[in-house]
């Protein structure tokens, strides 16, 4: 039977799906001269873009929603496919609902995406920010706060408004709320995984990936009281932590797979950068120093985050350890460089501490998931039966 | 015939007494090595700590032009390593599984990893995951892209990479247990400097018809040396000798194929399992490679930068962030190109689009595109790999260039037929 959260994940899927972006074009109608850009995964830096009065909004790629009938022309086969949604949706114009987009260097190929979106889409504010790789420097603050100085100054000239330190922290603020939310609705996950399912936590974050703050805080908290009352007993299911997908999303029909298949999906890293943080950010002080200071020193592990204090694998480890969970699942988009190469020493580890782990891979334009779904249907029988 | 010269025989010489070196560090107590990159690379300051550079990529190519690189990718593979994943990381991940041992030195552990992140996101990767293998400490230079569409520095980007090249000197220090010595690195720089003005010009000299050396496949054997030996007396002379001949060769209107029929510029990397396999597919056209991009990989020194022995640690933080075109945007690289085939008088583009580089191949699409299209650039986009041998496909790969080089000389009959015919503009002769 449908539940208070079944119907708020489900009422926003279709549209959060939809590569039309029917929830931002909805916004902007609202909002008759505001303005919208769209950040490339992982990290950007959000609040700044709200702070300058403008919506944020996840670029999520096109899932298995669109046909790439052009984007095949600019990117090779061996580039992932959320590099090659987002550019079909840039070729056939649906990306005209935004002023800006920001990209990152989180890969070599989101870097060239960002020359070939400038080259492509005349008159479009195309940003790249480059976010330290050397935590360890005592450089590393004062230049990322000048990244973000500079970044900012984009935005104000993007907004035509000045950015305050009183509004940023104010964004900062509105952002923690919708980051604690989402952290409280993956810890009830990750301790009862029967009450809300990964697929719900996804959609959710999605959400707030896409709507302002001010919009996506509500709903999430309507649908966190409602996963808190669900009536629902545990079911024997192999408890597992799903790791890779940190950038591009797999398609939902995936993700139910994997649920469907036997598995409680205890955490997972699915839209990493819009729930990175551990703890809510300063809301005192210099607020572009606490942004650099929260990238460099309070972020969760990454693919994409080259930190050196402690090898990822350790903390994907610890993670599984800490969950108590049977197994990972290591779910890495094809041809997502970072992800499969971080998946040898993550191999090594989880072999080294006897963590059963199953490796899979996946594609935006998965229509069918019958052969993930057997591959881990017998992954889940091997360990329930072991 | 190709040009096979003085400066590839002492290239070979050259690189031969290098591995001699990287061998003895391996197997004796000698100066300890220091794992670099090429992209962009500080070598002067590891030359000026008396560490020897040991550079993982050019070990891979060295299996991969000896044809030996497979069993060293398949066995990273079987380690864990995607089919997808570059293979250079592959090919040494497997010589570190084998122990160090190729066919052409025994290769050191690293005693410090200094992964100059120049661009390239899987050197952070790389590197990483060799400390982890060797227990070994790695220090990421963390260089800032160049975000301006005109390729300037942001301000605070070039202090920001200064003051990490003292912490790396300080760590450098406590290895060798040796203080820097700053006469040395202005030493090294300078020698750097002096080799650059001389590779600056054999590039330069390449305007000239008939090119007097191709700027890709010979360009590449100039390459080991300006990466390896920068800021030594043995690179300077190296490179003093390559001016000479190249500059002899242009007085003399000797040009490296006996019939140069077409000029073109070539952007990525060359596949090294199939190097020469590669040269004679355009060699057979008589065409030559008056530029490429891959020869910037470490440095764009043609377009005038130098190293400066009175700024030492700023130049080498400018020349890592700003010449070089690992470092710079897909549309600066589009401006590169460009300027090579006015400058340097191409009349074609050749990508070679390699699948373990996607700093070079990402969006490689788009750029036939924008020369194609958008300039009328005659352009061929073939594929294959710089380390894995099974991606070259050498029928597929001639009838493409075969098909490319028909088209661009039907062009030029094309171009003469109406005079041929008799169709010239009213008043103007017939001319062949």
């Amino acid at each position: 039977m449908a539940t208070a959260v079944d119907n708020i994940a489900a009422r926003y899927q279709e549209a959060l799906l939809d590569p039309s972006l029917p929830l931002v074009q909805a916004w902007k109608e609202r909002h008759p001269g505001a303005r919208a850009v769209g950040v490339f995964p992982v990290y950007s830096p959000v609040e700044i873009v709200h702070a300058a009065g403008m919506l944020p909004v996840g670029l999520l790629g096109a899932g298995n929603q669109l046909e790439i009938a052009y984007a095949d022309a600019r990117f090779q086969s061996f580039i992932c496919s959320i590099i090659k949604s987002t550019t079909e949706m840039a070729l056939t114009g649906r990306l005209k609902v935004f002023d800006g987009l920001v990209f990152q260097g989180i890969c070599d190929a989101a870097r060239n995406l960002a020359s070939v979106m400038a080259r492509n889409l005349p008159g479009m504010r195309v940003e790249y920010l480059h976010l330290s790789q050397n935590q360890a420097s005592p450089a590393a603050e004062d230049y990322l706060v000048g990244e973000y100085r500079r970044f900012q100054s984009a935005m104000e000239e993007l907004s035509g408004r000045r950015v305050t330190e009183d509004g940023l922290r104010q964004s900062i603020a509105a952002y923690n709320r919708v980051r604690a939310l989402v952290r409280v609705l993956n810890g009830l996950r990750a301790r009862s995984p029967e009450l809300v399912s990964a697929l719900e936590c996804y959609l959710l974050a999605r959400l707030g990936a896409t709507l302002p703050p001010e919009g996506s805080a509500p709903v999430l908290e309507s649908a966190l009281v409602a996963a808190q009352g669900r009536q629902a007993r545990p079911k024997d299911r192999v408890r597992v932590v799903v790791q890779g997908s940190f950038c591009e999303v797999p398609p939902v029909e995936l993700i139910s797979a994997l649920e469907e298949a036997g598995c409680y999906i205890l955490d997972d890293d699915l839209l990493l950068g819009w729930r990175c943080y551990e703890a809510d950010l300063p809301t005192e002080g210099d607020p572009l120093r606490s942004l650099a200071r929260a990238y460099l020193n309070s972020v969760r592990f990454s693919s994409v985050r080259h930190g050196l204090d402690q090898p990822r694998a350790t903390d994907l480890v610890a993670q599984a350890k800490q969950l108590r969970a049977d197994a990972v699942i290591y779910l890495a988009a094809k041809f997502c460089e970072p992800a499969l190469l971080d998946y040898a020493l993550f191999r090594q580890a989880l072999e080294q501490a006897g963590i059963p782990h199953l490796f899979l891979e996946f594609e935006e334009k998965m229509w069918l998931v019958d052969k993930p779904r057997n591959t881990i249907e017998t992954f889940v029988e091997s360990l329930l039966f072991d | 015939m190709q040009y096979q010269g003085r400066i590839h025989q002492l290239q070979r010489e050259l690189m031969g007494r290098y591995y001699a070196e990287v061998t003895r560090v391996a197997t004796s107590d000698g100066p300890r090595a220091a794992y670099l990159l090429v992209s962009g690379n500080p070598v002067e300051l590891l030359r000026a700590m008396d560490m020897l550079p040991v550079y993982p990529e050019i070990n891979d190519l060295q299996l991969a032009v000896r044809k030996e690189s497979l069993p060293y990718i398949l066995e990273a593979e079987e380690f864990g390593y995607s089919t997808d994943n570059c293979a250079y990381v592959k090919a040494d991940v497997g010589i570190f599984l084998r122990g160090g041992k190729t066919s052409y030195a025994q290769i050191p552990r690293p005693s410090l990893l200094v992964c100059n992140f120049v661009g390239c996101n899987v050197y952070l990767h790389w590197f990483e995951q060799l400390a982890e293998y060797f227990k070994a400490p790695v220090f990421n230079l963390d260089v800032p892209f160049v975000r301006d569409l005109d390729g300037k520095p942001e301000p605070g980007d070039v202090a920001y990479l200064v003051k990490q090249l003292e912490q790396l000197i300080e760590i450098a220090e406590k290895i060798t247990g040796r203080r820097f010595d700053y006469q040395r690195l202005k030493r090294a720089v300078a020698l750097a400097r002096d080799a650059e003005d001389l590779w600056s010009e054999i590039k330069h000299l390449n305007k000239s018809s008939p090119a007097p050396f191709d700027g890709y496949f010979d360009a590449g054997t100039l390459m080991a040396p300006m990466y390896c030996l920068r800021g030594t007396e043995e690179g300077l002379h190296f490179f003093q000798e390559a001016y000479r001949e190249v500059s002899e060769r242009v007085e003399q209107r000797v040009g490296v194929l006996s019939q140069e029929r077409f000029r073109y510029v070539i952007e990525g990397p060359p596949p090294w399992p199939y190097y020469r396999t590669f040269r004679d597919l355009f060699s057979r056209w008589g065409a030559v490679a008056v530029a490429s991009t891959y020869s910037t990989v470490g440095g764009t020194w043609e377009w005038g930068f130098r190293h400066d022995p009175q700024r030492p640690l700023e130049s080498i933080a400018e020349h890592m962030m700003l010449h070089n075109v690992s470092n710079r945007s897909l549309l600066l690289r589009y401006e590169q190109i460009r300027r090579y085939l006015e400058e340097w008088h191409a009349e074609a583009l050749v990508i070679h689009s390699i699948k373990s580089c996607r700093l070079f191949s990402a969006g490689q699409g788009d750029m036939l595109d924008y020369f194609s299209r958008g300039l009328g650039v005659p352009t061929l986009l073939v594929e294959s790999d710089l380390e894995d041998p099974r991606y070259f496909a050498e029928a597929q790969m001639r009838n493409r260039i075969d098909a490319f080089f028909e088209t661009l000389e039907h062009r030029r009959l094309a171009k003469r037929a109406p005079a041929l015919k008799g169709g010239a503009e009213p008043g103007e002769g017939a001319k062949v």
